[in-house]
């Protein structure tokens, strides 16, 4: 099967069972993306599909024909940061970094979908939608950090946000 | 060796080193070296080595909750495709992880099964998925015992606690006399559920043997004793065993001791003459690693007519494997928080078939402070007093037990300052009075104190000719920010920025380091670097041909009596020398510990008893603060995990074997994003020179102690609920809820 990771044109075969995530990690050599639990439960092995934040984990390998892949390592590099990855970086929102390539995608997905207007759980209204502090907290409550590095992952995605809008 | 700087602590550092460098990096908040690693995935894990012919090793547990293995059936799954063995080795696979710093072999053979999960196979595959569903096909044929599993039915038959960093038993005075003649006193029991450290990244172990020796690239805290663990586990010599932790994905306390998938992976690797990888899945890192033990905790506090303490009574059953000696030392912070001459503070151990009780984040200040803070709460509001007052008439002057004085203490100014800044004087000390729409209002505080502790630590460091240095020692940096801050010392001290300072950690080829543990990691190994740099800065003073103080080292240039040399040039071929610091009698002459005071407010859903943490903030005083930014995650994150222990983390056993009910991050809670508000951490100035040559304290674990019960007494003054048997979940509201 083939799909583009990254940008690279990727051609492999593979086992039915491997996951998206094992693939990557076990087979490309793309460890950026990290297995916490394996069970869809903790979000540090979120990447992006097509633009869009899912769980690697839960998602077999070959149902991922021609899809457009990104993952932590095509968002930047430690010489050339993606401005999440900066804002991580600048505000600490990361302490033994586990969890934090699964956070930054999730990031990058989660703003995209507030900037299409979708609502959540915290949002006043279906349509009345807000970048906010309560809202980036609900948004990415699905990425675990047990280091605790909340508050600064919010600080690091509000700027963010703030200098795109 | 002979360039070696050696200092125990017998004595105080009144002028550190630090206070004099020109380089202007200690105590800024400057952002992690390896940063822009972590942040882009290229920081690598244990898993995550590429080496090659690597097979994958899936590790099966015992399915029961006491008993005897009678047969593996490996032959069975032998023949699956990609499957190339079943590897059981009943004598040497390892029972239960170990404690952190020991030097001996945990306790080993898996015929003998003590508690569900225990680890008795590992099946090896060419791929990750055939090994796995080798593994979850394998059938284990066990014959079932007897087991003890259920806390309530047996915490009477329990044993006396010896010794863990405290004595089982302490008593002084007469307590029961105390409370008798008080004019006014508390007699309450909280319980603590069990709790897992869930660190993000599972226990994980790549084993590589090359010509009889064993390199274990393996997720663990302390890598020097694990080395020992490993190689007294694996009978062969510690110098034939190498442990590389070079990034560690959270640890805890649940990484401190080896745990049994890296003696898995060792003995796998050796019989089938390759690499194994082996990684517990999340199930097991709940089952066979480590918990924080539950507790059930009598707290008594006795006050006379001016509310001084008079009596402290900490009595603490708790539970552990049959032949553990940890017991989890709730009564470690009430040893000298607290004065008071009549004491009793004893620990029970009740044995129980559960997986390994050892520590977690500030064991023993975590749920010991979890119930006496909270029991205090209560005597402030049985003689209505405020807490901070309280304390105004109770600060004592010195060690309570030792009768030494105070290395520092800040206790009381933690708690004025927080009063300050958090508003604390708008509280209104009579309970569920204060309402914003659904939510019931409260707000509550609590002293946090954690034992201050030194561990015997090296590191070399050296410069190169081309005037950049290098710092290595098998220290490690478990999310704690170890690389940045002894890159911020070494920098100081040997005026060179950050970006011309390497530092290689997480190596045993490199001088044994403190490990990460019990606070004492950046006070230890930060010790032992400014060691190597004091020797250094001597050797460049002589080079210069003047004395250390009147050396100037700022950007890589060494002035000297209006002399300017490039330390690239002053260092010749290069300059190496090694640190290290040693406790000594500072330990005992002084009562070392951080302090800090929590301040909370929180919403109790008035219907459905909801708990939010709607405010929170500690300050702190734990010495001099390295870096303002790492230190102040670290608070952080002890923060949330007293959210955590207040509100929603129980590690629930089944009470028929043992099994962890809740093994999984979907059903142990820890807290998520939106639990959490924008915390507030605020540092005291401090400088502790009985400490250690930095003046610095531990702070990983004072930011949890207290922090749980600062919660359950905001919930209190929220609703004038006292919920005694944590976590405060909905249902222990629930019923007495006021009428809406
Ligand atoms: S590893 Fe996929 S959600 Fe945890
Ligand atoms: S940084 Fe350690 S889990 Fe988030």
């Amino acid at each position: 099967m083939h799909f583009t990771i990254n940008g690279t044109l990727y051609q492999v075969e593979v086992d039915n069972r491997v996951s998206l995530l094992d693939l990557l990690r076990e087979h490309l050599a793309l460890t950026g993306s990290k297995k916490g639990c394996d069970h869809g439960q903790c979000g540090a092995c979120t990447i992006l599909i097509n633009g869009r934040r899912i769980n690697s984990c839960l998602s077999l390998a070959v149902m991922h024909q021609d899809d457009d892949i990104t993952t932590i390592e095509g968002l930047g590099s430690p010489e050339d940061l993606h401005p999440l990855q900066a804002a991580f970086v600048s505000h600490d929102g990361y302490q033994c970094g586990y969890c934090t390539p699964g956070q930054i995608c999730s990031a990058v997905g989660m703003l995209d979908e507030l900037k299409k207007g979708w609502p959540s759980h915290v949002s006043p209204s279906l349509r009345d939608v807000d970048l906010n502090d309560d809202e980036i907290s609900e948004r990415m409550s699905g990425n675990i950090c047990r280091c605790s590095a909340y508050p600064n992952i919010v600080d690091a995605i509000r700027d963010v946000a703030a200098a795109q809008a | 060796m002979s360039d070696t700087n050696n200092l125990v602590m017998d004595l105080p550092v009144p002028s550190s080193l630090l206070d004099i460098g020109a380089q202007g990096l200690i105590g800024k908040p400057l952002s992690r070296s390896e940063g822009p690693l972590k942040v882009t995935g290229r920081a690598t894990y244990s898993a995550e080595y590429a080496i090659p012919d690597l097979a994958y090793g899936y590790l099966v547990g015992a399915k029961f909750g006491r008993g005897k293995i009678t047969r593996v059936d490996a032959d069975a799954v032998r023949g699956l495709p990609g499957v190339i063995d079943v590897i059981t080795d009943f004598a040497t696979f390892i029972r239960n992880p170990q404690q952190g710093g020991e030097s001996k072999a945990p306790a080993q053979g898996v015929k003998d099964v003590q508690y569900f999960g225990e680890i008795v196979a590992i099946v090896l595959a060419e791929s990750y998925e055939a090994a796995r569903d080798a593994g979850e096909r394998l059938v284990v044929e066990y014959e079932e015992a007897e087991g003890r599993f259920d806390f309530e039915a047996l915490k009477a038959d329990s044993e006396k606690g010896t010794f863990n960093n405290i004595p089982g038993y302490f008593h002084q005075g007469d307590l029961d006399r105390a409370v008798a003649d008080a004019h006014a006193s508390v007699d309450v029991v909280y319980t603590t559920p069990s709790q897992n450290s869930a660190a993000m990244e599972p226990h994980a172990s790549i084993a590589v043997w090359e010509e009889g020796t064993l390199t274990l690239y393996g997720s663990y805290q302390m890598p020097s004793s694990d080395k020992l663990q490993l190689a007294k586990a694996l009978g062969v010599s510690a110098k034939k065993v190498r442990i590389i932790a070079v990034y560690i994905g959270g640890g805890f306390g649940s990484k401190l001791g080896v745990a049994p998938e890296s003696v898995a992976a060792a003995v796998a690797a050796k019989q089938l003459g390759r690499p194994i990888k082996a990684v517990m899945t999340r199930p097991q890192v709940f089952e066979t690693t480590v918990r924080r033990a539950s507790t059930e905790q009598r707290v008594r506090f006795s006050v006379d007519a001016e509310a001084r303490l008079t009596g402290v009574g900490h009595e603490t059953k708790t539970s552990n494997l049959p032949g553990e000696s940890f017991f989890e030392p709730a009564g470690v912070g009430t040893h000298f928080a607290y004065p008071g001459d009549n004491r009793v503070i004893n620990h029970d151990i009740v044995r129980l078939n559960l997986l390994l009780a050892g520590s977690m984040r500030a064991p023993g200040e975590a749920s010991g402070m979890m119930a006496t803070e909270a029991a205090l709460d209560e005597l402030c509001h049985k003689i209505g007093l405020d807490p901070i007052e309280f304390w105004r008439r109770n600060e004592p002057k010195e060690a309570p037990e030792e009768k030494v004085p105070w290395s520092t203490r800040q206790l009381l100014r933690c708690m004025e300052e927080g009063a300050e800044r958090f508003g604390w004087d708008v509280r209104n000390p009579e309970p569920a009075q204060v309402r914003d729409g659904e939510w019931l209002v409260g707000m509550g505080m609590a002293a946090a104190v954690r034992s201050n502790m030194l561990m015997k630590s090296a590191a070399t460091v050296s410069i190169d000719p081309d005037g950049r240095a290098t710092i290595a020692t098998d220290m490690t940096d478990i999310g704690t920010g170890t690389y940045t801050i002894l890159g911020q010392i070494a920098g100081e001290l040997l005026g060179l920025p950050l970006d011309r300072i390497s530092v290689n950690l997480g190596d045993t080829n490199s001088p044994p380091g403190a490990g990460s543990g019990g606070s004492w990691g950046a006070g230890s190994s930060g010790s032992s670097v400014y060691l190597a740099c004091e020797r250094l800065r001597e050797r460049l003073a002589a080079a210069m041909g003047c004395v250390p103080d009147e050396l100037t080292l700022k950007d890589g240039i060494a002035t000297a009596r209006n002399r300017q040399i490039a330390l690239a040039e002053l260092v010749g071929e290069g300059l190496e020398a090694t640190g290290q610091i040693a406790p000594g009698d500072m330990e005992t002459q002084r009562k070392q510990a951080s302090y800090g005071a929590h301040f909370a407010e929180v919403g109790v859903n008035a219907t459905t008893g909801e708990v939010r943490v709607r405010r929170m903030l500690g300050v702190f005083s734990a010495g001099r603060i390295l870096n303002a930014k790492t230190a102040r995650s670290q608070c952080l994150g002890g923060m949330t995990f007293g959210i955590g222990a207040a509100l929603t983390e129980d590690l629930v056993h089944d009470p028929r074997n043992g099994k962890v009910v809740n093994h999984d991050l979907g059903e142990y809670h820890v807290p998520v994003n939106a639990d959490v508000p924008q915390l507030e951490v605020h540092f005291l100035t401090e400088r502790d020179q009985f400490a250690n040559p930095l003046q610095a304290k531990g702070i990983g674990e004072l930011g949890i102690s207290g922090a749980g019960a600062a919660i359950g007494n905001a919930v209190f003054n929220a609703t004038g609920i006292r919920v005694r048997d944590y976590p405060i979940t909905l249902d222990k509201l629930l019923d007495q809820l006021p009428p809406i």
